[in-house]
């Protein structure tokens, strides 16, 4: 079974580096983005079959160690 | 893997355009077909074409280089092996060298150079030495090349991004701008390790039969000679066979480095060598051919990170942070452990056999057969011919159009005499706590850990002066880096080469490339500062436009007593400058005619080594017996730069006299004139008493105090001459400038 | 005093560590692989050195944060053992919870070297006993994630216990409130960016860091 994480920061937690990429489209003309906030997406391969187990088994790897509770938040996709 | 469906597909059969893919030349293909009385096979080719190539053969460079003097009782290895050794007293050894990672940078900034900065750190740990400091010479494109901000940041976190998680502290380096290298930006990278004399490692193998063992990182498809695949058939998994490029891994590097340390320390080392350029291929010869014996691979056993990997892919394989190591059998278990506490790949990948025999075997198939020594004995070598550069036309009067302080203002902020602080400030140089000399001064100084003594290094070249005048802008570059060592006091004793030029196969790149190495080995030999390593990068060239001709060169020289290091920074008032060496007055190819009337004209400046020898043995002797406050030599932009530079790092300002009669401002305080030192003196008498004795010119020029420059009278503020010299590169890298 | 310096794969500054706390203390200190379960016996102060544990590949010092090592640190903390982390010892520090708050990416997005002057903003723990209060000493910094981040209750928090312990003088990496290192709730615990390791002599351009080894020394005497 695959899962995905998107891991992003937690609203209003400054983003140095989306602001970097924001700026970085307007000078390449790309107008009317109001902003732009980066994160990760991480893709496990896990043994578990059951969506239910890997989605809890996989929330508990994003508390333990895949996002920083303190600024980030995250997503978890169960794929296939 | 997915991809377990794709069948591993035929071999492509030899053809003139393969054969032409590989690089190969119509009579080296026949060379290859007379050694081995048959056709070779796919992987045999590659091979060939991996070994017979520039960057491993050093065909059209060998002739040369072997007039270069390598030998001085320091020295315990000189070019030849991973990096070049130098006794520095103590019982330890100083192991060293600087390569190129020109094209690679280009492709990818960030990747190329960090895989430089990469490779040049495992030549020098391969041989025993723990890394203590990096440098690096950089030269960029036309600063308004669209391409050229890019490689910079690209570069420049590239280095840093490397070396400040390897742990190494880059200490020093250079950076120039000019369009020539718009196409073919240079990134040269330095490294400097340490190590016992008794603990050298080398490429040698000896002994039939022992394990050759793999260390490091996995195998990938990375820079698996791309010329090669327009031609090759892969079928459907084109994709997933297409060479990528090169990803550092600096953490695996650190790894790689303290296991290897740990290995060594037990004994059961025989042979080490880095997999660098054709990883696999040019390490295993290079550790057979130097110890007269066979080597067979069993690739099997090679660890891959990517499925389906050929024994073509394989044996080409530039992946980084890999080793290969001949072992001591009955030490295996021990080794293994280490390599497994670090959690690297240590795999037995085949053994020394006593024929002279190269053979590879995958897939119970053998994969190539070669005989081992003609593989780099049999190399093609070429005397190439060349054609002298032309004498430079005169220069003739050059009028100054401004007056000298407004001249000094325009130098501070151009782009090629501005404070590099950007750069330097995005590299960790204080990691390992012995930084005693930071990026800024005239030579970086590292003290040798645990003892009192410094290892003073720096990195040098004019490449407009090579232009110009090769032959005396390859002297002028190790002129210079001998001075910049001496002026921190160090005695300098040796260097290391890496040589960038054009097409070698144009008569007048080829000529520029002979007449450097010949002003290289003029000044080696008349400074007593023989060459111990080096690297040759040829063919950089865009549209037939070839770069200036850049041999950096690289100086390291030992402090023996830090007590007596001295600086750049103006330590107090009311003391007197004085310039040792010639007045100033050389304005051919100086950043002035460059920057100040936009002429890159004349000769390069005259590089007198007699004069420069005694001048820079007068200084050092000076500083060593306390006679010097400060010492800076002089090179870019002259007497008032020197001066400038001085008063700006000690926040203490400087009054130079005017010219004295019959000598022109602009050229007394920019001229470029070789073999000169600006010191700061407590005792004006005795130096210039002793200098007179020593058969050095020397007079004063100046004094320090205040919070200005001045220049014959004409005054400006040291903060706003600060604020023009730290301005421009951060401004520019905002894009503001 | 008996240290412990915890090793990381990818940590570079465990031996400038060590150096510097042989130096004052005159006692080697004990190097601990990540691995180990258990800090040596007898232990004052466990430190967590600067570089790139495990490359910092996943967030700086998250993978170290959960190794064995940092939980016998933890377990230390906790009986109310001294902790100093330096650099990437501090974002371990924070990712391990021992200390509140994250390091992200500083604001420049560009890694910086440089000396910084800081202001010495607590006088009261074995760190900083040994600095006048409001101080400005000047310590390299080398990092690309440094900037503090916290949430402005825990910010208001630290700054009414006192626990911000050094404050750079002027805004370097976009740190909130400009801080430089923070103290645990027991004050027993110090997490920093700025190198004190690395201005112990003048040699090497300033001895600013050894007030904090020398008190450091006396307290476990």
């Amino acid at each position: 079974m695959k899962a995905r994480v998107h891991v992003s920061l937690k609203p209003g937690v400054l983003d140095p580096q989306g602001a970097a990429v924001a700026h970085a489209l307007g000078t390449l003309g790309f107008e009317g983005v109001k902003g732009v906030r980066q994160g990760k997406v991480l893709d496990l391969d896990l043994d578990e079959t059951d969506p239910e187990a890997a989605r809890a088994q996989v929330d508990a790897m994003c508390r333990q160690l895949l996002a920083n509770t303190v600024v980030e938040t995250w997503r978890v996709e169960i794929l296939n | 893997m997915t991809s377990s469906a794709l069948k591993p597909v035929a071999e492509p059969a030899i053809t003139p355009e393969l054969i032409a893919d590989h690089g190969l030349k119509p009579d080296e293909y026949q060379r290859i077909l007379d050694l081995l009385g048959r056709e070779p096979s796919f992987t045999e080719l590659g091979i060939f074409s991996a070994m017979w190539n520039e960057h491993c053969s050093y065909k059209s460079s060998k002739k040369w280089l072997r007039t270069l003097p390598t030998k001085a009782p320091w020295v315990i290895q000189g070019p030849g092996e991973n990096a070049g050794v130098i006794d520095i007293g103590e019982g330890l050894a100083a192991v060293f060298k600087m390569e190129s990672h020109n094209h690679p940078s280009f492709i990818e900034p960030y990747q190329g150079a960090a895989t430089g900065v990469g490779g040049i750190l495992r030549d020098v740990f391969t041989m025993g030495a723990r890394p203590v400091a990096a440098l690096n010479a950089l030269r960029f494109g036309d600063p308004e090349h669209p391409k050229t901000r890019r490689i910079v940041r690209g570069v420049v976190s590239g280095i840093g991004g490397y070396g400040n998680a390897f742990g190494v502290p880059t200490v020093g380096g250079e950076t120039n701008f000019h369009p020539a290298y718009d196409g073919n930006p240079l990134v040269n990278a330095m490294a400097v390790g340490l190590a016992r004399t008794d603990g050298i490692f080398y490429a040698k193998a000896s002994g039939v039969g022992r394990p050759i063992v793999y260390l490091g990182a996995k195998t990938g498809r990375d820079g698996v000679g791309g010329a090669t695949m327009a031609s090759a058939e892969f079928g459907e998994d084109v994709e997933e066979k297409r060479p990528t490029v090169q990803v550092g891994d600096p953490f695996t590097e650190k790894r790689l480095l303290e296991a290897c340390l740990e290995l060594m320390a037990t004994g059961a080392v025989v042979a080490i060598q880095d997999m660098g350029a054709a990883g696999l291929t040019c390490s295993a010869v290079e550790m057979g051919d130097k110890g007269d014996l066979g080597v067979r691979l069993d690739l099997d056993k090679v660890p891959t990170r990517e499925a389906h990997m050929t024994a073509y892919e394989m044996m080409l394989s530039e992946s980084q942070e890999r080793m290969l190591m001949a072992l001591h059998p009955e030490l295996e278990d021990v080794a293994r452990a280490i390599f497994e506490k670090w959690d690297l790949d240590f795999a037995i990948v085949g053994e020394t056999i006593a024929e002279d025999r190269f053979l590879i075997l995958h897939g119970n198939e053998v994969k190539a057969d070669l005989p081992l020594k003609a593989l780099s004995g049999s190399a093609p070598e070429y005397d190439r011919p060349w054609s002298e550069t032309p004498a430079a036309e005169p220069l003739g009067p050059v009028e100054a159009p401004m007056g000298s302080m407004e001249a000094l203002r325009k130098l501070l902020g151009s782009p090629d005499l501005c404070s590099r602080r950007w750069i330097w400030e995005q590299y960790d140089h204080q990691v390992m706590a012995d930084s005693v000399q930071l990026p800024g001064g005239d030579a970086a100084v590292v003290r040798v850990h645990g003892t009192n003594r410094g290892l003073a290094m720096t990195v040098d070249v004019t490449p407009r002066y090579c232009k110009a005048n090769p032959r005396r802008g390859g002297a002028q570059a190790v002129a210079e880096t001998w001075r910049n060592l001496t002026a921190v006091g160090a005695k300098p004793l040796a260097i290391t080469d890496n040589l960038n030029f054009g097409n070698p196969e144009k008569p007048e790149v080829m000529g520029q490339f002979v007449a450097c190495v010949q002003g290289i080995g003029q000044a080696c030999e008349a400074l007593d500062y023989p060459v111990v390593s080096g690297n040759v990068s040829l063919y950089n060239e865009t549209d037939g436009a070839a770069i200036l001709p850049t041999p950096a060169i690289g100086g390291v020289g030992v402090i023996e007593d830090l007590a007596q290091m001295t600086t750049l920074a103006l330590k107090q008032a009311d003391r007197v400058l004085v310039l040792v060496g010639p007045n100033g007055c050389w304005l051919g190819q100086t950043l002035y005619l460059r920057e100040i009337l936009g002429r890159e004209a004349g000769d390069a400046p005259p590089v007198d080594l007699l004069a420069e020898k005694r001048a820079g043995d007068f200084v050092r002797r000076s500083i060593q017996g306390g006679l010097v406050a400060a010492c800076h030599d002089l090179s870019d932009g002259g007497l008032a730069v020197a001066a400038a530079e001085m008063a700006l790092a000690g926040g203490l300002g400087a009054d130079l006299d005017a010219p004295p009669q019959g000598s022109e401002p602009h050229r007394w305080f920019f001229g470029e004139d070789q073999g000169r030192y600006l010191i700061e003196t407590e005792a004006p008498e005795a130096l210039l008493q002793a200098a007179d004795r020593a058969g050095v010119a020397a007079r004063i020029v100046g004094r320090t105090g205040g919070e200005a420059l001045v220049l014959a009278g004409e005054s400006a503020p040291l903060e706003e001459l600060r604020e023009i010299r730290e301005g421009w590169l951060p401004a520019y890298m905002r894009g503001e400038a | 005093m008996k240290s412990a310096v915890l090793v990381f794969p990818g940590s570079n500054c465990d031996r400038d560590m060590a150096v510097a706390l042989e130096r004052v203390s005159g006692r080697k200190p004990k190097m601990v692989w990540h691995k180990e379960a258990e800090l040596p016996l007898g232990v004052d102060l466990a430190v967590v050195p600067g570089g790139f544990s495990f490359g910092d590949y996943l967030r700086s010092g998250a993978i170290a944060a959960r190794s064995p090592a940092m939980r016998a640190v933890a377990d230390f903390a906790a009986r109310g053992g001294m902790v100093l982390g330096v650099c990437n010892g501090f974002q371990v520090l924070t990712e391990a919870g021992l200390l509140p708050g994250a390091l992200m990416r500083n604001a420049g997005l560009d890694f910086l070297c440089k000396p910084v002057e800081l202001i010495v903003e607590e006088t009261q723990s074995p760190f900083g006993r040994g600095y006048e209060a409001g101080a400005r000493i000047r310590l390299p910094i080398a990092h690309h994630d440094g900037r503090y981040v916290a949430e402005a209750e825990t910010l208001d928090r630290l700054e009414g216990e006192s626990r911000v312990a050094f404050r750079y003088a002027e805004e370097v990496n976009g740190s909130e409130r400009r801080i430089a290192g923070i103290l645990s709730e027991n004050r027993r615990v110090l997490g920093m960016m700025p190198h004190p390791e690395r201005a112990i002599e003048a040699i090497l351009g300033g001895v600013d860091g050894l007030p904090m080894f020398e008190t450091l020394t006396q307290e476990a005497a």
